[in-house]
């Protein structure tokens, strides 16, 4: 491991080819960092890759995470260390069956909860070094939530659940109005404004969860389970129109899940299996696959 | 305080830009007083159960008061009756020292009562701290979920704090004037039944008013006493324990 002195602060720095960016003042390391590259990579051959990626090719890294459930004096590991790089606009589904760890993963990965170990990274910002305002900017600004039991407030109406993040944003009321009538329009529910979620079914609702996720133009959308709850056509519904917005605004989708429908869609399949990522299958593959058997069954003809 | 540096690198935005930003993470006071008041009107059945406890022991704590206040205005207008009979059969002699006595025994005995009074009504003002409490820690409980909701969509710890205690002082203030009501107009009720009709005007109101101000802030106060424990609890979980909370 190679120590690098921050030029700002003077703070000395044990460089892991992972972080960019001074952990005491905040400055920019990547230049010292590339001067110091040969011994960077020497040291730490594994990391290689992360010293030649551009920085904003990977929208979230994850390094050696893991997180240990303490329940009574039993520890339960449910995650073992994930390595995981999650490309900018990309549509990716994080398979699995139950308790392989997806659900963790999704709460390290939305600054929801603390790794045991291990760092997560949003744009080569390391998560456990935000302090509490700025994870809830973070929350705010950056990630949009979607989550299999909807987690709307009950007490409020659609437009009011899809405003509630601009308020936090501080968006003034005209605009903030305007920007959920347009949400909630562009979900399919331009005509429902002001029904609460009790009088909504379920698929209205993940469609007003899916609208005030996207409430301050975020990077990433976090969706766990998201068609958990929900019948077939309703679950192929939203999932048409999460790969519709990945498509069109082009944000990050990462979604848990377990429903076969969302392979269709992904560009990426990370399956999980015991807290570990198993194999990582790509759109692309997928279809070469496909298409390497049709032209195998060719000559047959 | 807040390194605005890392949070222009996570915006992609200028530092300039990311202070202005950093105080937008906001929400406002008349917001959050809708919010509030949203949640006590459609929540009507937990925020009665919740104010019960502040009506009664404010109802309590008025009642005694009320029939102090009432008291003291009859004995001073019996004392008057009582200085006006002296001075009309000026010279009577004999009479005096009997009737300091009996005022010294009364004064004994009043003291006394008061002192139990004053007891009793700490007493029915901590029952019913606990009481509110606890159903405020039930009403924090059941709405975990939701606290975790907002704290994914960027909620500060101190929103949901704010919001509980607006709550609280809301209910607090709604349910003391409904005690304030209910013991004061009660008790003077029971007196006029029993003294005649006259009672109001003999009392002093000013005094009255006085009280029932002070009743009126400590119901206030203990509802948002027993609110601020369950309410700092709920908003410090980290969000993705507060969204696994299962009831």
């Amino acid at each position: 491991m190679a120590k690098i002195e921050c030029p700002e602060c003077g703070e000395e720095i044990e460089t892991t080819g992972i972080v960019t960016v001074c952990p005491n003042c905040g400055a920019d390391l990547r230049e010292v960092m590339e001067a110091v590259g040969h011994e960077v990579q020497s040291f730490r051959g594994d990391l290689v890759r992360d010293d030649s990626v551009t920085t904003h090719e990977f929208i979230v890294r994850t390094r050696g995470l893991t997180k240990i459930y303490t329940m009574g004096e039993v520890e339960v590991p449910a995650l073992r260390g994930v390595d995981l790089d999650i490309r900018r606009g990309e549509y990716l589904s994080i398979m699995g069956p139950s308790g392989s760890g997806k659900t963790t993963l999704f709460n390290m990965i939305g600054g929801l909860d603390k790794p045991t170990s291990g760092s997560c990274f949003i744009e080569e910002v390391d998560m456990a070094q935000l302090d509490a305002f700025e994870l809830a900017w973070l929350r705010c600004r950056k990630i949009g939530y979607i989550f299999q039991t909807f987690n709307l407030i009950p007490v409020m109406t659609a437009l009011e659940n899809v405003t509630l993040p601009m308020i936090f944003a501080g968006m003034g009321t005209d605009e903030l109005m305007d920007r959920g009538q347009e949400l909630l329009a562009l979900v399919g529910l331009g005509d429902r404004l002001h029904h609460k979620p009790f009088e909504l079914s379920g698929g209205q609702q993940q469609r007003v969860a899916v609208a005030r996720s996207l409430a301050n133009s975020p990077a990433i959308v976090l969706a766990d389970e998201p068609t958990g709850n929900l019948d077939l056509q309703t679950g192929k519904e939203i999932i048409d129109l999460l790969k519709e917005l990945n498509l069109e605004s082009g944000v990050t989708i990462i979604s848990a899940t377990h429903d076969l429908k969302m392979i269709d869609v992904s560009d990426r399949i990370v399956h999980i299996r015991d807290g570990e990522v198993e194999r990582i299958e790509e759109r692309a593959e997928l279809e070469l696959d496909i298409g390497t058997l049709g032209s195998e069954h060719l000559p047959g003809h | 305080m807040i390194d605005t540096s890392r949070l222009a690198r996570i915006s992609g935005e200028s530092g300039k830009e990311a202070i202005q930003i950093q105080r937008q993470i906001v929400l406002p006071w008349s917001e959050a007083f809708r919010i509030s008041i949203r949640n006590v009107t459609l929540r009507l059945g937990r925020a009665l159960i919740t104010g019960a406890g502040v009506v009664l022991g404010i109802a309590f704590l008025t009642s005694v008061v009320t029939s102090k206040v009432v008291q003291d205005g009859l004995s001073a207008s019996q004392a008057a009756q009582v200085q006006s009979l002296a001075a009309a059969t000026a010279g009577a002699i004999g009479g005096e020292e009997t009737e300091a006595e009996g005022i010294a025994a009364d004064v004994e005995e009043e003291s006394g009562r008061q002192a139990r009074q004053i007891w009793l009504v700490i007493m029915s003002l901590l029952v019913c701290g606990v009481g509110i409490t606890n159903s405020m820690l039930m009403s924090v409980t059941e709405r975990f979920q939701e606290i975790g909701t907002m704290k994914c969509l960027g909620a500060l710890d101190t929103f949901i704090v704010r919001l509980f205690l607006i709550e609280a002082a809301l209910v607090g203030i709604l349910g003391s004037v409904l005690g304030l009501l209910l013991g004061h107009l009660g008790m003077l009720l029971i007196f006029c039944i029993k003294d005649g009709f006259s009672v109001p005007a003999k009392m002093n109101w000013l005094t009255m008013l006085g009280y029932l101000g002070i009743a009126l802030a400590i119901g206030t106060i203990i509802s948002l006493v027993a609110a601020v424990p369950p309410a700092v609890r709920a908003a410090r979980m980290a969000p993705a324990v507060a969204l696994q909370t299962e009831i």
